[in-house]
């Protein structure tokens, strides 16, 4: 006993000490990689995570921005006067034709701006570079030009119209085309940024499958349509998915088009008004911070409803093709 | 490398980035929390900064220069916002977060009430400044809160006129002469409509519109009455306002039967306007004079005269307040107290046509005697000094007052621009007071 003792004692000496050792190499192991993503998340709680539950809490309340420490509790109020609120339902339907309205034509175009920056030409890197433009503009300097060129007396575009017979177009109060005259900012501004991201995913498609097609006698377009298309989708649906959380964003451009007190109503009668001029409109003119609130999170909620609407339709479409293989 | 020591390193880089990462969230929350306005005592130099809007005049006649010479320690650094809306915004946001604001702020009348009501608090004291005593009484009540504090001093006041061009009425053979003119509408409003409707018989030019916009005339009217859209109670009244509702009747006529050229005023749309000459007339409150005068440039100098307007109102004016939490309270203070005082409104009437508040400026020959050589030689200070006397005395301002005047504005653009019928466009412009204050 007496000799088994100090055995014994530096045996549970050296145990604790290697358990230690084993306990600092599993944090080593398991904890570092969280220690890494550490600074993320707790940028993200503080300046995502917090704001977020924090508007969740306001839009329960009423509460004006000049006394933020009065809250009212009105519980579900807000959001069922926003449901009956017909600007809401405008606002809405805004975002949509405007998102069309820009999304479409811009992918259309980077699309085959990109099959063309795709042959080999000369200068190719300046056209490269031509195309990424627009994209490092601000969107108030774009839309300060765009909204000069549309202006109705003296703009240049309504002179050019008048070039050819064409009346002075009202571009601001006309629903339409003060749609359009937004679309057209957004488009230039993000058509080359969509174009390199194609022709980046272009560029990886392997030249052979070119060539067998060419040996098949595929001409450019039958190449670009069963070769280029399905070589890059995966890209495309990276760049629609990106678009319309843009789309659904879209706010700088219509604020500044309208100029002024008329620009934060997305104009005189809300004809381009989208879901973030709403929000700011109650925010920032009205002073209506919970309804402001409120419209923050239903936005929240409509992107995370077209995410899963996509994720759903993608995998009935994965399923259906995979079930054509199989059969 | 030995195990240890690998671990060691990790050790460290996690640490590290996590106390990076602490830092970083600190770092935001801490800054401009507690109060800075960007002003500031270094090595016995005194920084104010000031946040101003549209033409206050002071960046632009050199008086801001002039304060620094003097005071060779003191270094003034504004930042001037064209529109106010958009200035008025960004100041409610600052005023909200504590943070970003000026030393000195100005405030726009429509907003005077709203501020008095709401933010009193992080508004310095100005009722105790020494020789302070000059402005007119109710410029000054206009900015008092509750418990008698006052919260900026008064710039200008806002009484009217008729801007016109001369050539343009020459040409639709209308007088030219600027009492003839003001002979045309003498004593109302509607007189100014009848004459626009001479106009535009007359005229040959049919790019040229009678008037500006439809939300000119509609200020002119209102502001001519001591209540407009709330009553001292601050209840809203604004619908059976009859002033409110006669504006509301006249500009609507005049918008949906082509007399307007339907721009939006102080917008961009409106200076080239100016520029084009595409309207003959502009219900011009003082200060708007520098503004036609910069926009309609030199080509069209002497082109423009003014004549007394139908009705005497005050339409605008504005303030300039002290942050409470200014570290250069004091100079800010001693700053704000100069630029107001009687000599500084004279000399920025002289050169801007921003008509003073003090009544000791107004009584100046400088003030009385001036002509406006850019409108004719129009004698701006008797024509204006007779307007300011016309004005109401009591003046009863409304929380949202400024917000109401931004909707009624766009009210009459859905019948100016978009065709919509008075009665849509006022059941529109109330439901969207009705937000905008409920």
């Amino acid at each position: 006993m007496a000799t088994s003792l100090p055995t014994t004692r530096t045996g549970e000496r050296e145990r604790p000490r290697q358990r230690r050792r084993t306990l600092l190499h599993r944090l080593d192991l398991r904890g570092a990689p969280y220690a890494f993503i550490t600074p993320f998340f707790v940028v993200f709680a503080a300046f995502s995570f917090y704001p977020l539950v924090y508007t969740a809490w306001i839009s329960l309340h009423r509460v004006e921005l000049a006394t933020m420490n009065v809250m009212e509790w009105v519980a579900f109020d807000n959001y069922t006067a926003l449901w009956q609120d017909e600007r809401f339902w405008n606002a809405l339907l805004n975002t949509l034709t405007l998102g069309v309205l820009s999304t479409v034509p811009q992918l259309m175009t980077a699309l085959g701006l990109a099959h063309l920056l795709n042959y080999r030409l000369r200068g190719s890197t300046f056209f490269r570079v031509a195309a990424i433009t627009p994209y490092a503009t601000s969107v108030g300097a774009a839309a300060l030009v765009f909204t000069m060129l549309f202006e109705r007396d003296f703009g240049m575009i309504n002179w050019m119209l008048s070039l050819v017979g064409v009346d002075n177009v009202d571009w601001e109060n006309n629903k339409w085309a003060a749609q359009t005259a937004i679309s057209t900012i957004v488009i230039w501004r993000w058509t080359g940024y969509n174009a390199l991201l194609y022709l980046a995913a272009m560029q990886a498609v392997p030249r052979d499958r070119y060539e067998a097609a060419a040996i098949d006698g595929a001409s450019r377009w039958q190449q670009f349509v069963s070769v280029t298309i399905p070589g890059i989708r995966s890209t495309i649906v990276f760049t629609i998915v990106l678009s319309t959380i843009g789309a659904t964003q879209l706010f700088g451009e219509p604020l500044i088009f309208g100029q002024g007190p008329m620009g934060v109503t997305g104009g005189a009668d809300n004809q381009y008004q989208t879901l973030g001029l709403l929000l700011y409109e109650e925010g920032w003119k009205n002073y209506q911070m919970g309804r402001a609130a409120t419209v923050a999170w239903v936005m929240f909620l409509l992107l995370i409803l077209v995410f899963v609407v996509q994720r759903v339709v993608k995998r009935l479409a994965s399923r259906r093709a995979s079930s054509v293989r199989t059969s | 490398m030995s195990r240890a020591h690998k671990l060691l390193r990790t050790r460290v880089v996690a640490t590290v980035s996590a106390v990076a990462a602490l830092g970083l969230v600190v770092g935001c929350s801490g800054g401009d929390g507690d109060g800075g306005t960007g002003g500031g005592v270094k090595d016995g130099e005194v920084t104010i900064t000031m946040g101003l809007f549209g033409v206050m005049g002071y960046k632009e006649t050199g008086l801001l220069d002039q304060y620094m010479k003097e005071n060779p320690n003191v270094r003034i650094e504004a930042e001037v916002a064209g529109d106010e809306q958009t200035y008025y915004t960004a100041l409610q946001t600052h005023l909200a977060a504590g943070s970003g604001l000026k030393d000195i702020q100005g405030i726009e009348i429509g907003r005077a009430k709203e501020l008095a009501d709401t933010q009193a608090a992080k508004f310095t004291d100005l009722s105790g400044v020494k020789g302070a005593d000059h402005f007119l009484p109710w410029k000054l009540s206009q900015v008092t809160a509750k418990d008698d504090k006052v919260i900026g001093f008064g710039t200008d006041i806002g009484p009217m006129a008729v801007c016109y061009r001369k050539d343009m009425f020459e040409q639709a053979g209308l007088p030219t002469d600027r009492e003839e003119v003001a002979e045309l509408w003498e004593g109302d409003w509607s007189k100014y409509v009848e004459a626009g409707k001479e106009f535009k018989k007359g005229t040959k030019n049919d790019k040229v519109a009678f008037m500006d916009s439809a939300s000119g005339l509609f200020n002119a009217m209102i502001y001519g009455n001591s209540e407009q859209f709330y009553n001292e109670s601050g209840e809203l009244i604004y619908q059976d306002n009859p002033a409110v509702t006669e504006a509301w009747k006249l500009a609507a006529e005049a918008g949906g039967t082509g007399l307007t050229a339907k721009l939006r005023q102080f917008q961009p749309g409106w200076d080239p306007g100016l520029a084009n000459s595409t309207f003959a007339t502009a219900v011009c409150p003082a200060w708007m004079l520098g503004h036609i005068s910069e926009k309609a440039g030199p080509a069209n100098k002497g082109k423009w005269d003014v004549a007394k307007a139908p009705k005497g109102a005050n339409w605008g004016g504005s303030f300039l307040g002290v942050i409470d939490k200014s570290p250069v309270k004091e100079e800010a203070k001693k700053l704000v107290a100069w630029l107001t005082a009687p000599e500084q409104q004279e000399s920025i009437f002289k050169k801007l046509g921003n008509f003073p508040s003090s009544q000791e400026a107004l009584k100046a020959p400088a003030v009385t005697d001036a002509k406006s050589e850019y409108f004719s030689d129009a004698p701006i200070g008797k024509i204006f000094g007779e307007a300011a006397q016309e004005i109401p005395d009591k003046q009863v301002l409304g929380r949202k007052d400024g917000t109401i005047k931004d909707i009624f504005s766009q009210g009459l653009t859905l019948i100016e621009s978009q065709g919509k019928s008075p009665d849509e466009a006022w059941k529109d412009t109330e439901d969207r007071i009705k937000k905008a204050t409920g």
